[in-house]
């Protein structure tokens, strides 16, 4: 191989070649890595993160950023645990995605309506949402300790947690739309050149929309996982997760300039974050260095990929 | 012989597994303005990259001035005195002429400017007979101003060698004569000028010796005294043609296809326009006349208002009424308009008509590569791959993939909005040959071309544009490329008195 394609390689699988080389190092380091108990918990701990991080992924790819994704988990958190509690618990487990969906579009909306950045539009409507759900649950904890609730965050099928088939399932569901679909086709044409996509006949707007109300769904599902997991619905839930899902859809290797991406990179990124997290508790490393090793492994994954991109 | 400026040799490019230049050797005599011509995709512009230290060699040496040379970038081309100019100029807008010239070359005593920028561009425009305001906003200027910063920045750079890669594609024939005038004075000077160009008159006029290059190999350097357009066209094409010839034109004009009334908005003021089926309608005018504008607000890109008809059905000004009745557009900007350079050649083409490549919203994968396959292979684009990288295709093969993509399921009127800008001797062809078939399987054609002949030759009926109007109807066989030249300054001129 030449130069240029051991780098193009790199690049391509940047996030992958360090989850490998990480996985390894751990199995060595600690004997309690390596299990199928360890890796499902990952999983399980991670699923509502890497289900926000999928949907995060066509909003970028469309050119975009959703910094309201965390809002819009705190209020399905509220929602939904206020109307388990109130109402019924199977209503607020099916409305929390719903009302997600709703605030997604709303985001899509202002963004194609006043033709503002998507950066500027969810940083305005993340607070808007903010104060709703401080609002709803009226600055309370609520706590939800009904069987028939908390279920879909503690119970296992096939003795896999329900949330690790929400987060294949969803994560699938998303590729083949990306990949296969004329919508996900439309999505990287609006993102890769939006003057393009219009002269072809495309309703721009309505692509963006879809897929920040896709990101809204992805944020309103990941809530409900989390809340009935530990049985409370809390306004400060979700807070930093925009954040995070956006450095997982990076870290994987998808382009911030939108146009090119994939879902399953964005899941490798969850993963290698997850993974540093992980080995910093079985190893009992000193914890204060946590944050610090992510931002490095975020700045190699970066850098890597930003080295190809200067070949060219 | 003079002593060379540049040497290469062996000089290889692979992008990929494309290998888009293979083993160049070629020398640049010092003093001397150097002609490097071949279609599109031929690599002229790649070598042109890789002389000036922006593209690396995969392999091969370069030696400047006799002295061999390792790493080869742009900073270290600069300090060898290696200069290129690009054909998308590479300066900031919202910077004053000096400042652009100057950018990095600034002084400064511990980081504070001391502004003396026009002061010493004055100095560097002494010497070089070159004359801008020095003040002026770079954006507020035409593009052949822009050039000459260019220039200057080559200059103030104290470069020996200055690369100009297709300098005159958006020059005026004008601007084009001044911009010769200052190469020969840079030749005066003992500079060397590498220039870059598909345009053979323009290579010719000019240049000391010439380098044709064909499918990223070298052909011939020759002095150009004794070479004429049609030696550098054989050589360019690897065989003996003649000059570009139009097709025949059919009249197979039928019933009524376009019927535009009192369109307005944006500059555009189109009392009647009728185009009928099979019929090639041209609009000629002057850069800035309203031509593109005029189109745009036919196919509801721009705001407008008026009456559009269309095969008897009205159009309500969006594009996808356009869309759905069997109007498409080929834009002039294929980088900005018209191809999404992230995505493949076959997405590229499918985009317009991804409802049919799909069932439930699900693409059919095999029926759309293999159609993309057909309309490549229709329109020989090169290389011939399905999902090659379209940013890398040559500007004449981009324009093959747009047309592919357009011309794909029968369009009942197409706008082409320069189809042949920027594109070479072959490509041309292959375009010109896909309008004229176009007419002929019953599909209405608005040709908008800047190049006068280019409607002469394709057209049945045009109009000439001024600001957006149609001033005047010509018969494209009745009239000469003078004439129209004429009556369109004479339009221009009433226009100015009365306004």
């Amino acid at each position: 191989m030449t130069r240029a394609q051991v780098l193009r390689f790199l690049q391509t699988y940047a996030v992958l070649i360090l989850i490998v080389a990480l996985m390894v190092a751990l199995t060595i380091l600690s004997d309690s890595f390596l299990t199928l108990r360890n890796l499902l918990n990952i999983l399980n701990q991670n699923a509502p993160l890497a289900i926000m991080a999928s949907a995060m992924t066509l909003v970028i790819i469309v050119g975009g950023f959703d910094l309201s994704v965390g809002a819009i988990f705190a209020v399905g958190s509220v929602t939904s645990a206020w109307i388990a509690l109130h109402v019924d618990p199977y209503l607020g487990l099916l409305l929390a995605p719903l009302i997600g969906l709703v605030l997604g579009v709303v985001n899509g909306m202002v963004i194609t309506r006043l033709n503002v950045h998507s950066f500027l539009a969810t940083i305005a409507t993340s607070l808007i949402f903010k104060g709703v759900a401080i609002v709803i649950s009226d600055g309370r904890l609520i706590s939800v300790r009904i069987d028939s609730y908390i279920w879909l965050g503690r119970g296992k099928f096939l003795g896999v947690f329900n949330s690790i088939w929400i987060m294949v399932t969803f994560a699938l569901i998303l590729t083949f739309l990306l990949t296969r679909t004329t919508f996900g086709r439309r999505i990287f044409s609006v993102g890769g050149n939006e003057e393009a996509a219009i002269l072809s006949g495309i309703r721009t707007h309505r692509i963006k929309i879809a897929t920040f109300a896709l990101a809204g769904l992805a944020a309103g599902l990941a809530s409900i996982i989390t809340t009935s997991r530990v049985a409370l619905g809390q306004a400060s839930a979700g807070q930093g997760m925009e954040l995070q899902a956006i450095a997982a859809v990076i870290l994987g290797g998808t382009s911030i300039y939108g146009g090119q991406g994939a879902v399953w990179r964005s899941l490798a990124g969850v993963f290698l974050l997850a993974l540093i997290n992980n080995g910093f508790n079985i190893l009992n490393a000193d914890p204060f260095f946590r944050d610090l090793t992510t931002g490095l492994v975020i700045l190699a994954a970066i850098g890597v990929s930003a080295i190809g991109q200067a070949r060219r | 012989m003079t002593q060379a400026a540049l040497t290469a040799q062996g000089i290889t490019v692979r992008f990929g597994d494309v290998e888009v230049l293979s083993g160049i050797d070629v020398e640049i005599a010092a003093g001397s303005i150097h002609g490097l011509i071949g279609e599109n995709g031929a690599g002229k512009s790649t070598l042109g990259k890789v002389l000036g230290g922006y593209y690396q060699a995969s392999s091969g040496s370069l030696a400047v001035f006799g002295q061999g040379v390792g790493r080869w970038d742009p900073p270290t081309a600069l300090a060898h005195g290696v200069a290129i100019m690009h054909q998308e100029l590479q300066l900031v807008p919202h910077l004053t002429v000096a400042e652009n010239v100057f950018m990095g070359l600034e002084e400064h005593r511990w980081g504070v400017l001391y502004r003396n920028e026009a002061e010493r561009l004055e100095e560097v425009m002494q010497s070089s007979g070159l004359r801008l305001d020095p003040h002026a906003l770079t954006v507020e200027l035409p593009i052949a101003d822009q050039q000459k910063i260019e220039i200057l920045r080559a200059l103030a750079r104290e470069a020996q060698v200055i690369i100009m890669d297709e300098p005159t594609s958006s020059l005026s024939s004008e601007e084009i004569e001044q911009l010769h005038r200052i190469m020969a004075q840079l030749r005066e000077e003992g500079r060397t000028v590498i220039y870059v160009s598909h345009f053979l008159d323009h290579v010719l006029e000019v240049c000391d010796r010439i380098t044709v290059l064909r499918d990223g190999r070298h052909v011939m350097t020759e002095s150009s005294t004794g070479l004429g357009r049609q030696d550098l066209v054989s050589a360019m094409l690897g065989m003996q043609r003649t000059e570009t010839l139009y097709p025949p034109k059919r009249k197979a004009v039928s019933e009524l296809a376009l019927s535009v009334r009192n369109l307005k908005g944006n500059g555009v003021d189109v009392e009647a326009l009728d185009i009928r089926a099979g019929e090639i309608m041209g609009l000629i005018g002057l850069v800035g006349s309203g031509r593109s504008e005029i189109a745009r607000a036919i196919i509801g890109a721009d705001r407008a208002t008026g009456d559009i008809a269309f095969l008897g059905r009205r159009l309500d000004h969006t594009i996808r009424a356009a869309t759905e009745a069997g109007i498409v557009m080929v834009p002039e900007d294929r980088r900005r308009q018209g191809l999404v350079m992230s995505m493949p050649v076959r997405a590229n083409i499918i985009l317009p008509h991804l409802r049919r490549f799909a069932r439930f919203g699900v693409m059919a994968t095999r029926r759309e590569r293999r159609r993309a396959r057909e309309l490549i292979d229709r329109f020989s684009v090169r290389p011939a791959i399905i999902d090659g990288d379209v940013s890398r295709y040559s500007g004449g093969n981009q324009q093959k993939v747009l047309l592919a993509k357009w011309l794909e399921g029968d369009p009942k009127l197409v706008i082409l909005d320069e189809p042949s800008r920027g594109v070479d001797v072959g490509a041309r062809e292959t375009i010109h040959a896909a309008i004229c078939e176009l007419a002929a399987s019953g599909s209405a054609v608005l040709l908008i071309s800047s190049e006068i002949e280019e409607v002469l030759g394709l057209a049945h009926r045009a109009w000439l544009v001024d600001r957006g109007r149609l001033v005047q109807e010509i018969d494209p066989d009745a009239v000469s490329e003078s004439e129209i030249l004429a009556a369109l300054f004479r339009h221009q001129g009433l226009e100015g008195v009365s306004t």
